[in-house]
Parts: C-alpha cells; sequence; structure tokens
C-alpha cells in the first residue's frame, strides 16, 4: 500500500528523485523548476541522499556536467524550465547522440519573448526532435509517476536514450495534489542498479564522443532513430510491470471517453483535466465526445494514435505551442500526418491555447467541441485549420 | 548493444559501437593519416649525424627510432608539415620536396 502525502508537483518529483537517490545531480535554477532543486539540494544537504550535487554557473553546463557523470557510469539527473532547456539546447543532442541515460524533468514554461514566465510547451516542444524521449503528465501523480519510470526506460539497453518528463509550470509544479507515493524499498527494488555495459571509470579504455567521420556518423544515427522506435515497446513493458507495482496504468496515451465518440480532442499534460470536465458535461447530454490525451509524444506512437482517432467524425488537436509555421502546432502535425494512412480520416484541425499561462477553461474545450459539431455539418477547408482559442478579438 | 573492436567502412550499422565510442586504446595507429601531405621531408642516411634533434619536434610518430638511431620515416602518419626538416641543422640529411602522387 503506498504513502498518501499532499504534495506539489515539483515536490513529488523532487521526493522521487530523493527515492532514487541518483549518483549525480547537475542543476540550475530557473522558475518554475526551482523549487525541485531547492528541496532536492537539501536532502544532500541533510545527508538524505548520496548524490554528488553540482551547482553549475548555467544550464549549458548542468547538461554538460550531465553527459560527463552519465558516461562515467553515474546515474544521472537535472532539472530545467523553458530558457534553462533552451541553453541546453546544443547539448541535448549530444547526450542523446552519445546515447546516454538520464532523465530530466522539464517543468514546463513559455519561451520568451516578450518575458513571460508562465506555462505553456514551448520549451519542451522545441526540443521534440533532439532525441529525447519525452513522456507529459496530467497531474502530480503523473509526473511522479512518470520520473520514477523514466530511469527504466532511458537505461534499457534497447533504448539509451536520455528521457523528459514534462508536467506544467505553476499549474502541476506549484500546485498541492494529494498523491499516493511508492515505499522508498519499493522504488529501489523497481528502479534497480544503473549498470552500463561500459562506462569511463569501469577499468577498460574507452573514448565517448570522439570524432564521427562521415563514413560512419550516418550509421550512428541510424542507430539512435532504432532506439527511438524500440522505445515504444519498452516504455508499454515498463509501464506494465509499474501497473503491477502499484495498480496505476499507463498507456501510450490515455483514451477518456472514446469509445464511440465522433467529436474528439487530443490534449497533453494538465489541459487534460478540463478537457475531460468539458467531456463529461457534453457527455451527461448524451453527446459522443472523448479526449485523447497523450502521454508519450517521442517516440510518437504514430499507428496507436491513427487507430484510436478512426471511428472520429471530426479531431481537434491541442497545441500549447505555436509553431509559427503558418500550418499548425507540433502536436497537430504530428497527430494529422499519423492519419494520413487511414482508410477513412476524420476531419482534423488545430487549436493553439493558454500560451504564456493563459488561463485554459472548460468553457474553451466547450467551444472546440462546438466548433467540431460545425466541422461536422458543414466540413472545413485547408485554410482553416490552423485555429487559435482564447486569444481576445478572435473568439 | 554491442562493443566491438576496430571499425572499417564495410561494416553495417548494427555492426559498429553505439554513439561511436571507442572501446580499445592506441586505435589511431591503424588509420592512415598520411595521404593528407602535399610537401614530403626525405631522410638521407648518409648525411644524418643522428644529433635526434628531428624526432622530439615530430608532431606525430612519422620517425621511428630504435637502439639509439633514427631509422627512416614512417609515413603512415606523417601529414608533411616540415618541423623535422626546419631543425636539421646538417645539409642534406633531410631533404624537402613536393609529393609524387
Amino acid at each position: 500500500m503506498g504513502i498518501r502525502r499532499l504534495l506539489s508537483g515539483n515536490e513529488a518529483t523532487a521526493t522521487a528523485m530523493k527515492q532514487i537517490n541518483p549518483d549525480v545531480v547537475a542543476a540550475y535554477p530557473i522558475t518554475p523548476s526551482t523549487e525541485v532543486v531547492h528541496y532536492f539540494s537539501q536532502y544532500v544537504a541533510d545527508g538524505e541522499v548520496d548524490t554528488e550535487f553540482v551547482a553549475v554557473e548555467s544550464e549549458h553546463s548542468a547538461m554538460s556536467a550531465c553527459i560527463g557523470a552519465s558516461a562515467a557510469g553515474g546515474r544521472t539527473a537535472t532539472v530545467t524550465s523553458a530558457c534553462g532547456l533552451a541553453l541546453m539546447w546544443e547539448l541535448l543532442y549530444v547526450a542523446s547522440g552519445q546515447r546516454l541515460p538520464m532523465t530530466l524533468a522539464v517543468i514546463n514554461r513559455a519561451l520568451s519573448g516578450p518575458i513571460n514566465i508562465n506555462n505553456d510547451h514551448s520549451d519542451s516542444m522545441g526540443a521534440r526532435d533532439s532525441g529525447w524521449i519525452q513522456l507529459y503528465s496530467e497531474n502530480n501523480q503523473e509526473a511522479y509517476d512518470n520520473y520514477v519510470m523514466s530511469w527504466r526506460i532511458s537505461e534499457h539497453k534497447d533504448v539509451l536514450l536520455p528521457v523528459m518528463v514534462c508536467q506544467d509550470g505553476f499549474i502541476t509544479s506549484h500546485a498541492v495534489e494529494n498523491i499516493e507515493l511508492i515505499e522508498d524499498e519499493k522504488v529501489k527494488e523497481f528502479v534497480g542498479e544503473f549498470k552500463p555495459e561500459r562506462h569511463l571509470i569501469d577499468g577498460g579504455p574507452l573514448s565517448v564522443g570522439p570524432y564521427d567521420t562521415p563514413h560512419f556518423y550516418f550509421e550512428h544515427q541510424y542507430q539512435r532513430a532504432q532506439a527511438m522506435k524500440r522505445a515504444k515497446q519498452v516504455i508499454l513493458d515498463v509501464s506494465k510491470e509499474f501497473a503491477a507495482m502499484t495498480g496505476r496504468g499507463y498507456g501510450l496515451f490515455e483514451e477518456y471517453k472514446m469509445a464511440d465518440a465522433e467529436r474528439v480532442i487530443v490534449v497533453l499534460n494538465s489541459s487534460a483535466g478540463t478537457a475531460k470536465v468539458a467531456a463529461d458535461q457534453l457527455r451527461a447530454k448524451g453527446e459522443k465526445v472523448g479526449v485523447l490525451k497523450l502521454r508519450v509524444f517521442r517516440p510518437f506512437p504514430h499507428a496507436e494514435v491513427a487507430k484510436a482517432l478512426s471511428n472520429a467524425k471530426a479531431v481537434a488537436v491541442m497545441d500549447k505551442c505555436d509553431s509559427f509555421n503558418g500550418m499548425g502546432g507540433p502536436v497537430f502535425v504530428d497527430v494529422r500526418t499519423a492519419c494520413y494512412d487511414l482508410a477513412t480520416r476524420p476531419q482534423i484541425v488545430n487549436y493553439i491555447y493558454g500560451l504564456g499561462g493563459r488561463d485554459v477553461t472548460v468553457d474553451n474545450f466547450l467551444y472546440v467541441y462546438e466548433k467540431l459539431t460545425e466541422i461536422i455539418n458543414s466540413g472545413t477547408n485547408t485554410d482553416d485549420i490552423y485555429r487559435h482559442v482564447g486569444v481576445r478579438g478572435v473568439n | 548493444m554491442i562493443y566491438v573492436k576496430g571499425v572499417n567502412q564495410d561494416q553495417k550499422w548494427d555492426e559498429i559501437n553505439v554513439g561511436g565510442n571507442i572501446t580499445e586504446g592506441g586505435t589511431a595507429l591503424d588509420v592512415n593519416t598520411g595521404d593528407w601531405r602535399i610537401m614530403i621531408p626525405r631522410f638521407h642516411e648518409d648525411k644524418c649525424k643522428q644529433c635526434m634533434l628531428c624526432f622530439p619536434v615530430c608532431p606525430d610518430s612519422a620517425i621511428p627510432v630504435q637502439n639509439e638511431k633514427r631509422l627512416d620515416f614512417n609515413f603512415k602518419h606523417c601529414k608533411g608539415c616540415g618541423v623535422c626538416f626546419k631543425v636539421c641543422p646538417f645539409e642534406g640529411a633531410i631533404t624537402w620536396e613536393k609529393e609524387d602522387k
């Protein structure tokens, strides 16, 4: 039986870190992820963990230190948000390209400008093609659970890719919720020991990160691409084992009232909860609406998403991040592409929402469901797929 | 995950180390970097006084020394930088010419 606790998303993440007791944590504070570093450095100071805490001078250094620590065979973690993640950019590719396991808790925040410290997904969405696995969390419990599972996924021999565990800044990171923690011993047993096949201090000669000539670089990228594809099954296997331990089951995504749904909203992170409330209200009136909540965005479960949406008539894909590409946000582009191979495709539109901490309400989702009805009745055209909700003067 | 010793351009993507890791020492010895040269030094043993000024300044491993004597150049790693030619105090012991390829 788990331990009931009242914790913010940040403290839940820090608690999971404490239970896992990584060898190295290198992190630099940035709102809204600062608390995680704050809590964890306290655990280090109090001797509650054995972790070597590296107080670096920037996020670029934090990720560099993590790369070194992971290459040396250490279980390694860091935490960041927004511009901090942006400053890690160069090294994100190095970490995944060198196939170094580690977990990065991303407390999602808008990338400026103008300067904004509130929530949206422009930070982690920007890093979606950096070779990192990305897990998204609706609430504090999921942030905690995904964090515990991330290590098994990252360190699996078929994967060896770093993992971002994302949750919404302030919305879940600072909101206190009742969650169920797993006992320390059980977490330790579940996560196990990190035993890389080779590492820099294992005694044998090893060079990590040598220059990769055109004769070999492409093959190494193909290896990384294959690892990302294999990660899907590993995530499912680890999640199954996690469910056996906790009773909390996770898939690649959650299907909420999807069985006969004609109108579907695809969404990730905390707004999924708001979308579910809207779906409940419409279901109470007998309307066939559902929510598909993505948990795994990288690797993108394209075949599974397409299958789940194959019976829908109209789909709205929500993006808390604008791609400024004249076409639509990142989740939209992937979901729409995934559905291309369906024999009969639903009509799919994009709604950019909630940027820079704009409040996301049940009414926003009711509005989107209503628009999906209009689309079913009158169709849409490709000039009108890239939409926004919650912008003054727009709707 | 696999770890193999040595790489060559015939190996397929799943036959080389992940992330390009190199799992043995001294692997540069196996790689021919002597094909970068434009200029080449030539060793003339009859003019050489074995003063040993040349081999310590070679930035690579192109001047082998055995039994306290420098031998002819090993061109596998010689980039043709000319430092040995420049440092040699004896006329004609090391000459410097354009390499015919």
